[in-house]
């Protein structure tokens, strides 16, 4: 397979109320790398990831046009699941991806529906709760989980999928310190193209060589996050501010290690 | 209110049986109690001892049946009614007439239901909303319905939390206002509760359909019960439904 | 003001029918109903969920579950509390909302031990599915005299709250003069049913009316009964270009239609000559079975063993099985006629 992970023109997308949310969206990202997504609220990330696995958009019957390829492959509706088992989506709130009686019927999900049936399954549902570290609390439901829990869970849910393109909305927010950098480790453990949407700007810096900067439907900056983080006016223009006393020059980045 | 309903979580024997038995012994118990003549007094202390054994053998704590039995309430008084409005003979007691068939159909009404109460709170303190789910299931409830059961159970502290954290933002700013404000507030809440649950419910859908949903959800009860667990269960249904043959064949 | 609310959390009663309410026939019998009533729903709401998704519907019963614990006081110091029927229906349309409510029983029944089990049949029947049919097809009659804007729902969906809750406890009634322990003077028990009803139906419609103000205000797309009064929307593309377009089509816009309405008629006429006809005569089903040939044997001569062992040799033995005979023979009746005329109506359309 060739092409890059992921491919996105001129993406335009309304949704069914009427709100038109992408106004014309471009950008590539290639294999391997790990993309922040930044922008004030409501500049239409998350409008925008839903669209690469074919959620919203004209595949999935919406208000829209553009065009999008994963991998090479175009999005189109016969190619879904194939899109879909390559992409993997953790959403803003883990409430809304964990929704199966307990922690080990929402890990098996994703690869039940891949058709894995039995020890294969059991063996899938163990392997990405190791990952996140979450093992020991496969019989819960999910409501008896702590908050950075859940967000831990919801991402076993995506990796026992085995996806190669990793896209997560707002992984960090609501964690307290130490799940914020356990989950970093987990997030860095990984080999997969990631597209990570944050307002965590250290974050995007620790986790991501690259940002794409969004706001009213639109890419509005695109290059290295240090460069975009160290970029007064532009961050100034789309209402981004860097946590007190925080210097993008001065920590280091991934490309550091 | 919480998901998992009234869950008493202790080991058991009673915990232990799976709830497809559970629920189909309920059943038939409660099949057994209503279709027993109300005059049978006897028959009614019979199915009283049965369920006190079965509430012992589960280890329930006797608040928990107690409290519960408060479901009852608008019913017993419609029941405590009844002597008063019901037509037919009627007899004298401290000056105040009572119809007959209305203390009966009084009796009839809080023994029944009581007992009825009981044995269902015996099934949901004894079992997790998941094996009730995959009992439903076993019990070829269509699939459909068990999906949309098994989410209403998943969201409803999502839901009802979402209802309590409104009413709590409310009254922490402070408002009063007059019997329509309130309405009005309150409805307005209720309004946007309906919006973020029905958005909630697309983006689960969503959720669903990006990990490969394609219309099936995953069986959950993979396990079907013994025999010998099917006759375990089914005991005291059984022991009631010779009381309730026993009461009508004493009746002719 | 009549109504005021307070949310109640903890405290909640639930006027649900209990087990041993009515009697053994009575409780078949709609039992019958209602699983009939789950499974024509299911099929009839079967494209609308595979689009939207299972999750929404139970997030729908979450919604109407939580809601049910907001309570009103009625008077005389009691309270009501809104039964969601004609809510969900305009809401989520009649199919997904007798799904619904079936669940939200389901779940009160089996989880909290609310509602008898055995009388499960007859609460589906009366709280998912006689309001909810009732509401919609008031709220749809009224659609059609009022102004075609999305904001015309929500009187109409008022009155469909209005109506359907009287109407629920006039076929209690009905059902307590076929299957009721006790006799008592049914003119009383409806004139008293119905009179109390009225006011809790008005704590419903002020309900229903600002739930569904409130939700037209901010998502009119999201209200079933209001889809095809939607308007097109305006596309910006990446040019700046403008064009219009249609809103994402509604699913099944309008499935109930016709075919509901006859079926609401149908039930409506069945019910009402069912509970007239049973407080003509107070015995009503006796009656029926007697009228119908199940000439029933003096009382107390009941058999132990199989009643159905006597059926074709000396007749039903027994009352109450006469009864559940007729009850039962009534329900196909009523499912029978139901299908041919829900047949006849699609080949008029398709032709
Ligand atoms: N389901 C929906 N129906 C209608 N409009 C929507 C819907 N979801 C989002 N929008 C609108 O689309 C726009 C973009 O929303 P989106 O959720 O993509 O923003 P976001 O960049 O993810 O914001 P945030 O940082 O707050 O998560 C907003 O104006 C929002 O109000
Ligand atoms: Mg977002």
């Amino acid at each position: 397979m060739s092409g890059p992970a992921i491919h996105v023109e001129r993406l335009v997308f309304a949704y069914p109320d009427g709100r038109q949310a992408l106004y014309g969206v471009d950008f590539t990202v290639e294999r391997g790398e790990r993309v922040a997504l930044l922008g004030p609220n409501g500049a239409g990330k998350t409008t925008l990831v839903l669209h690469l696995n074919g959620i919203l958009g004209s595949v999935a019957g919406g208000s829209g046009s553009g065009r999008i390829e994963i991998g090479g492959t175009g999005l189109h509706r016969e190619h879904l699941p194939v899109i879909r088992r390559k992409v993997g989506l953790v959403f803003q709130d883990p409430d809304d991806q964990l929704f199966m009686p307990t922690v080990r019927d929402d890990v098996a999900f994703g690869p039940a529906n891949l058709g894995l049936r039995g020890a294969e399954l059991e063996d899938r549902v163990r392997e990405a709760l190791v990952q996140v570290g979450m093992q020991d609390h496969a019989d819960l439901a999910p409501h008896h989980l702590s908050y950075g829990q859940r967000r831990r869970v919801a991402v076993a849910t995506v990796l026992a999928m085995r996806p190669e393109v990793l896209v997560l909305d707002e992984p960090s927010s609501n964690l307290d310190p130490a799940s914020r950098r356990e989950l970093s480790d987990i997030l860095t453990g990984l080999d997969v193209t990631l597209l990570m949407i944050t307002h965590d700007l250290p974050y995007a810096l620790q986790l991501c060589e690259r940002s794409l900067l969004m706001d009213g439907g639109r890419i509005v900056a695109d290059g290295r996050t240090r460069d975009l983080l160290g970029d007064a006016e532009l961050m100034n223009a789309h209402r981004l501010e860097l946590p007190y006393g925080f210097d993008p020059l001065s920590v280091p980045g991934p490309e550091g290690r | 209110m919480s998901g998992d309903g009234l869950l008493v979580p202790v080991d058991s024997k009673v915990h232990r049986i799976p709830a497809q038995v559970k629920i189909v012994a309920l059943f038939v118990f409660v099949l057994a109690v209503v279709s027993t003549p109300a005059a049978h007094f006897w028959a009614f202390a019979l199915y009283a001892v049965l369920l006190a054994a079965a509430i012992v053998v589960a280890k329930l704590p006797l608040p928990v049946v107690s409290r519960r039995l408060a479901v009852e309430t608008p019913f017993i008084v419609f029941a405590l009614l009844l002597p008063f409005v019901a037509t037919g003979p009627t007899f004298d007691v401290l000056g105040v007439q009572l119809s007959q068939s209305g203390v009966l159909g009084a009796w009839n009404v809080l023994a029944k239901g009581t007992l009825g109460v009981i044995a269902a709170i015996l099934l949901s303190a004894t079992t997790g909303p998941r094996e009730l789910l995959a009992g439903l299931e076993r019990l070829r409830l269509p699939s459909t319905l068990v999906a949309i059961l098994s989410f209403m159970v998943r969201y409803l502290n999502v839901v009802s939390d979402d209802l309590h954290r409104m009413r709590i933002a409310r009254e922490s700013r402070g408002y009063v206002g007059g019997r329509a404000g309130h309405l009005k507030a309150v409805a307005g809440g209720v309004g946007a509760l309906f919006v973020r649950s029905f958005e909630r419910g697309e983006r689960v859908h969503l959720a669903m359909q990006s990990r490969g949903y394609n219309g099936r959800m995953p069986l959950l009860g993979e396990v079907g019960a013994t025999r010998a667990q099917w006759i375990e269960g089914l005991t005291i249904s059984l022991v009631a439904v010779t009381v309730a043959v026993a009461a009508r064949v004493v009746g002719l | 003001m009549l109504v005021a609310i307070r949310s109640q959390q903890a405290k909640n009663v639930r006027v649900h029918v209990p087990d041993g309410f009515f009697d053994a026939p009575t409780s078949i019998a709609t039992g019958l109903i209602a699983a009939g009533a789950v499974g024509f729903s299911l099929q009839r709401a079967n494209r609308e969920i595979r689009e939207t998704g299972p999750a929404l519907a139970g997030l729908t019963a979450a919604f109407v579950f939580a809601v049910q614990m907001v309570n009103f006081p009625v008077g005389a110091g009691t309270s009501g509390h809104l039964l969601g029927g004609a809510l969900a229906a305009a809401l989520v349309g009649p199919w997904t909302a007798v799904l619904v409510m079936s669940t939200v029983l389901l779940v009160q029944g089996l989880l909290f031990a609310d509602g008898g089990l055995t009388a499960i049949g007859t609460n589906i029947t009366l709280m998912g599915l006689v309001t909810v049919l009732v509401g919609y097809f008031v709220t749809r009659a009224l659609l059609q005299v009022l102004p075609r804007r999305t904001g015309s729902v929500v009187p109409a969906a008022t009155v469909g709250a209005l109506v359907s809750v009287p109407v629920a406890a006039l076929c209690f009634t009905g059902l307590y003069a076929i299957g009721g322990a006790v006799d008592i003077p049914l003119g009383k028990l409806a004139t008293a049913m119905v009179g109390w009803h009225i006011l809790v139906g008005i704590g419903e419609a002020v309900i229903t009316a600002a739930v569904l103000g409130a939700v037209v205000a901010t998502r009119p797309d999201l209200v079933y009964a209001a889809r095809h009064l939607q308007q097109d929307l305006v596309l910006v593309d990446a040019d700046g270009n403008t064009s219009t377009v249609s809103p994402d089509k509604p699913i099944a816009a309008k499935p109930a239609g016709r075919s509901l309405g006859i079926g609401v008629a149908v039930t409506l006429i069945v019910a009402g000559g069912v509970s007239l006809f049973a407080s003509a005569h107070p015995d009503g089903l006796e009656f029926v079975g007697a009228k119908l040939g199940f000439e029933s044997a003096a009382k107390g001569s009941a058999v132990a063993g199989s009643p159905l062992a006597d059926y074709g040799v000396s007749g039903i033995g027994n009352a109450q099985v006469s009864g559940a005979l007729a009850g039962i023979i009534g329900v196909l009746v009523t499912i029978a006629l139901g299908l041919a005329i829900a047949k006849v109506a699609s080949l008029r359309k398709a032709s």
